[in-house]
């Protein structure tokens, strides 16, 4: 490549990076923007301040927040957990088993998670209000199942093909019971499939928006996403955008911590080496 | 160790294809058996069925006494090569070799030195604590077989083993298979579609076409007394020439001049319109450097010389021929069953690597007719086959080999 070359695919590269990740600049720039500032026509706020910040975590949205925050980890983590064990065994039969109607199954996935949410938000409302699910836990793990399972099984599929089926079966003549090729072969080697679908399924639960704010009512269950809406400002006739921006910055810090920590198990190639090189 | 003894086998899938085919073949304890064949024969599908990973469909698999069909393969006691090696790339060499014996629940100190013992067998001292990723093809292969070896399995499989190896390391390997399955004297079975392997490796080949027995023989057995057309031409490479011929009164006419049998064969192959005469490449020789008293136990002809190859060591000329259309037809559908293809007909020969025959020139040739098989094109029976003769080759191989172990045995028992 010429120096001109490079020059080119830097600054190309560099366009699309600052295109992306604009917004989320514009979003932390306005979170250290004091209210007064918000509108001030600039970029950069004219004094940052953390005062967003201190308005979420302690001062009058804290109890808005800080519950949401604690409900929004504990059912997205449940939601997640659940969807990739049930996901690995699906995905596993789906894989190596030959079963009548493993066709209609993986459809039914496919047409569950693209079933649009805001349709049957209404009925489940009401059907969780009448057998007493509304506005708990368990109230949204169930739907977050239903937009996390479909996509864990389709992905987790992917992955279980891409395994070569002889380890199994060199598993088996070594002794291994049909559970034991599974678990002492099979599973390890399918880590960073799980770890990839499991950061797509929590994604997903995380960034629920309908779901939050239809089935809850209170902080007893109520996610971020939902809990960011009813921010309202210092009075009727200012808007919340600083403490908004404030916790949308803190609200992201997870799912990005998520991926760094997971990065490193979501190694390419992880099965070099098993099969002829 | 256990024999191996298989009862009227048959596999069937879905769609009703029979791979493979009222199988029914005897593998004594220790012996090593070679299962070869062109690609689609069914020789692997019959190793996995040994190994219990591929369902019987009917027929009787026999191991040390036990029928087995309805085992798993955990139970069988059986260990396997892959072709692929199948290790587990998440695992240690040390833990890889030492799975089978963690699934068998043996204490540490018993592992470690089990496994210690076959990695020194197999030279993988050094590499213990690396992970598959990072080996050669080689040494792959060989924690393949140290997993294999680790515990004591009735028998060892192999599938096609040394496919995946370049040609240099793979005759390394063959070797050093031949030299630790005599060492262990352990019932093994090994399949393979490289009949190098097979010649070298085996003390009886089990030749398979179509999920069908063709013939069960000493490698020598096979290549001097051939069943029938399929098995001469399998075995041997370059592969046995097949000039078509008719037959009358004991001579046969072929494109390179007349040829006299001797009363017995001519006997048995009587009077026919069409035969196959197969000619091994190494019966020929460039007739001026043949000895004047072999001269007269063979035939010479003269043809023209299409293409020399000389290999240092050899040297093959490839002699066309005309033939009638029927024989070429049944020539070309021989070919397309070998896996080759033959687009005209041709002799290859095998000359003295000194010979001064060049390519384009005409030539006089001699071949040995002593050795010469005759086929029937039709059913591919050979007319000429000296079931004596062959017997005893394989019984001959089956005493030299019984000698072989025991030496093996003493010395290991020396070294040890």
């Amino acid at each position: 490549m010429s120096t001109r070359e490079k020059v080119g695919w830097g600054v190309g590269g560099l366009l699309i990076v600052a295109y992306c990740l604009f917004p989320i600049a514009w979003i932390v720039s306005l979170s250290f923007k004091s209210s007064s500032d918000i509108s001030n026509g600039s970029f950069l706020p004219t004094v940052a301040t953390n005062e967003n910040y201190a308005q979420i975590l302690t001062g009058d949205a804290a109890e808005l927040f800080l519950p949401a925050l604690r409900n929004s980890f504990g059912i997205c983590l449940i939601a997640t957990a659940i969807a990739c064990l049930l996901a690995m065994f699906a995905a596993y039969a789906i894989a190596r088993l030959d079963f009548p109607g493993k066709k209609l199954i993986l459809s039914t996935a496919l047409a569950v998670a693209i079933f649009p949410v805001i349709s049957i938000v209404t009925p489940l409302f009401n059907l969780w209000r009448e057998i007493g699910l509304y506005d708990t836990w368990l109230g949204l793990i169930l739907p977050y199942l239903s937009l996390t399972l479909p996509i864990s099984i389709w992905t987790l599929s992917a992955f279980f093909r891409e395994i070569p089926w002889e380890m199994e079966q060199a598993a088996q003549v070594d002794g291994a019971t049909p559970w034991q090729a599974f678990r002492k072969v099979i599973v390890p080697l399918a880590a960073p499939g799980v770890f990839t679908t499991a950061i797509i399924a929590f994604f997903l639960a995380w960034n629920d928006f309908v779901y939050g704010i239809s089935l809850t009512s209170t902080s007893a269950s109520r996610p971020v996403p939902a809990a960011l809406g009813l921010f309202t400002g210092a009075s009727q006739f200012e808007s919340p955008t600083g403490p908004i921006a404030a916790a949308a910055v803190l609200v992201t810090i997870p799912v990005v911590v998520l991926v760094l920590i997971f990065q490193r198990r979501i190694v390419a190639g992880l099965t070099n080496g098993a099969v002829k090189g | 160790m256990a024999a191996i003894e298989m009862n009227h086998i048959v596999k069937r899938y879905g769609d009703g294809y029979p791979a493979v085919n009222d199988v029914s073949l005897d593998i004594a304890d220790g012996e090593f058996m070679i299962l070869v064949g062109p690609s689609g024969c069914g020789k692997s599908t019959l190793l996995r069925m040994i190994v219990g990973l591929e369902d019987i469909t009917s027929g009787d698999m026999v191991i040390g006494g036990t029928r087995v069909n309805d085992k798993a393969p955990r139970e069988r006691n059986l260990s396997m090569v892959f072709q692929n090696y199948a290790l587990y790339p998440h695992l240690t060499v040390y833990e890889n070799i030492a799975f089978p014996l963690r699934l068998a629940k043996v204490p540490d100190a018993e592992v470690r030195a089990k496994v210690e013992q076959s990695a020194s067998i197999l030279e993988l001292h050094e590499h213990l604590q690396r992970k598959p990723a990072n080996l050669s093809g080689g040494q792959r292969q060989r924690v393949a077989m140290g997993r294999a070896i680790v515990r004591d399995a009735d028998a060892f499989l192999f599938d096609e083993p040394l496919s995946n190896l370049d040609a240099k390391l793979r005759g390394q390997m063959r070797a050093e298979i031949a030299r630790l399955q005599r060492r262990l004297g352990i019932t093994t079975v090994y399949v393979t579609h490289d009949q190098t392997e097979a010649m070298t490796l085996g003390d009886r080949v089990c030749v398979l076409r179509k999920g069908v027995v063709q013939q069960v023989a000493s490698p020598r057995e096979l290549y001097e007394q051939p069943a029938n057309l399929f098995v001469a031409g399998f075995i041997g490479s370059p592969p046995m020439n097949f000039l078509p011929a008719s037959a009358a009164n004991g001579k046969l006419d072929t494109p390179f001049g007349p040829i006299t049998l001797d009363e017995s064969r001519a006997a048995r192959v009587g009077d026919r319109d069409l035969v196959l005469v197969g000619v091994r490449p190494e019966m020929f020789e460039d007739a001026s450097l043949v000895d004047e008293a072999l001269l007269d136990r063979g035939a010479r002809f003269s043809a023209q010389v299409d293409v020399t190859e000389w290999l240092g060591d050899s040297q093959y000329a490839y002699l066309p021929y005309e033939s009638s259309p029927e024989a070429a037809a049944k020539l070309k559908e021989l070919a397309r069953e070998l896996d080759g293809d033959q687009l005209r007909t041709q002799a290859i020969v095998s000359i003295d690597s000194a010979s001064r025959i060049r390519e384009g020139s005409e030539a006089e040739f001699w071949f040995d007719t002593r050795r010469i098989h005759v086929f029937d094109p039709q059913s591919g029976e050979n007319l000429t086959r000296d079931e004596a003769a062959g017997a005893e080759l394989t019984r001959q191989a089956g005493e030299d080999r019984r000698a072989q172990v025991e030496r093996a045995r003493a010395r290991a028992t020396v070294s040890a």
